[in-house]
């Protein structure tokens, strides 16, 4: 098992955030985590990435403790950037080529050369849909083993929605999984093999996509959207 | 090929579909061999995993095979690509007719209807 979450907590004051989550996450799919705004989704993503600290349960990384060795081999899509503005592309990708062993410049220059990008730009003279192609492309020129992106549409126009979903599909790496958090369900739901729904900090439904899209004769957006009924 | 996918059914099921055709109509001929599947699913923007499945129900139907390490093929078999023709046009002829009935149409309507058509 690539990653496994076992009866997972995580509260912010008196607030459950996340109330006993347990997942697996094989490898080779690409998972939809989907869920409403304050739901969990970047909660448990943090707790991933080890940005947060847990308060009850585990998670494993190929069967390791979160530390070290799974930042290694997790690339991580933040919900908002944590890049330099004031630095250009090309001392960018130097420090993505310092930080991470699994990052494939040369495939990150071609990404960035297809986007007629001059890589001697300031980050902050990019606009904001470029800035967020840049992230992107980023991440996923590294080979990693698990890809966690977390909004990747968030703010963007339908045609850089497009770029960015061509874009995981070219490049992740074979056999790697992907789990995409997102609520914006219909652009995405065609890439995904496998949807969990996130809920008040609790997982309530896993599944398939295409088995859910069978049972429920819907699309998963739609399937969402009745669960969720506000 | 048209790539565009109703969400409300199972993706790899529209894929077998959209596959399948290809292999009636020819764009894949017989004997020929298919796009990898990594470049298959960019081209239809699915998942690799997805077309994966959907290969795999043409091939237990025999559509396609596949050549170890050297990729999938069509079949060679001439006569098992025109049955599943004709299969085809059985369904689109039942759909056809049934959406006739329910405008109220009666066989002999529906006959000369179809002559008609025909005939121009």
């Amino acid at each position: 098992m690539l990653l496994e979450c076992k009866n997972v907590s995580k509260n912010y004051g008196r607030k459950k955030a996340l109330n006993k989550v347990s997942l697996e996450i094989p490898e080779g799919r690409i998972i939809g985590l989907l869920g409403k705004n304050g739901a969990g989704k970047s909660t448990l993503i943090k707790l991933i990435n080890d940005l947060l600290v847990l308060d009850e349960g585990s998670i494993l990384f190929e069967g390791k403790p979160i530390g070290v060795y799974s930042k290694e081999h997790i690339s991580y899509l933040p919900e908002r950037t944590y890049l330099d503005k004031t630095m250009k592309v090309s001392e960018v990708i130097k420090l993505f080529k310092e930080f991470y062993k699994d990052f494939n410049e040369e495939k990150a220059l071609k990404l960035l050369k297809d986007l007629d990008l001059d890589i001697e730009t300031r980050i902050n003279k990019m606009s904001k849909g470029m800035q967020e192609k840049l992230q992107l492309v980023l991440v996923m020129s590294r080979e990693a083993s698990l890809y966690i992106l977390d909004e990747p549409l968030g703010g963007v126009d339908p045609a850089t929605r497009d770029y960015i979903l061509d874009t995981i599909l070219t490049n992740f790496k074979e056999g790697s999984s992907i789990i995409i958090s997102t609520h914006l369900i219909s652009d995405i739901e065609r890439i995904l093999d496998d949807v969990l729904f996130i809920d008040k900090g609790k997982i309530v439904l896993s599944s398939s996509a295409d088995s859910l899209r069978k049972k429920e004769k819907a699309s998963i957006d739609e399937v969402f959207r009745r669960m969720f009924k506000c | 090929m048209d790539f565009n996918f109703d969400n409300e059914r199972p993706i790899y099921i529209q894929l077998v579909e959209k596959l399948r055709l290809a292999i009636i109509t020819a764009k894949y001929p017989l004997g020929s061999r298919l796009p990898s599947v990594r470049d298959l699913a960019l081209k239809a923007k699915v998942n690799p995993n997805t077309l994966q499945k959907a290969l795999g129900e043409l091939e237990s139907d025999w559509l396609i095979y596949t050549e170890r390490t050297n990729g999938k093929y069509v079949t060679n078999d001439s006569k098992l690509v025109k049955k599943f023709r004709s299969d085809m046009a059985k369904d689109i002829v039942r759909s056809f007719i049934s959406d006739m009935k329910n405008i109220g149409y009666s066989n002999e309507e529906i006959i000369l209807c179809l002559k008609e058509k025909g005939e121009k």
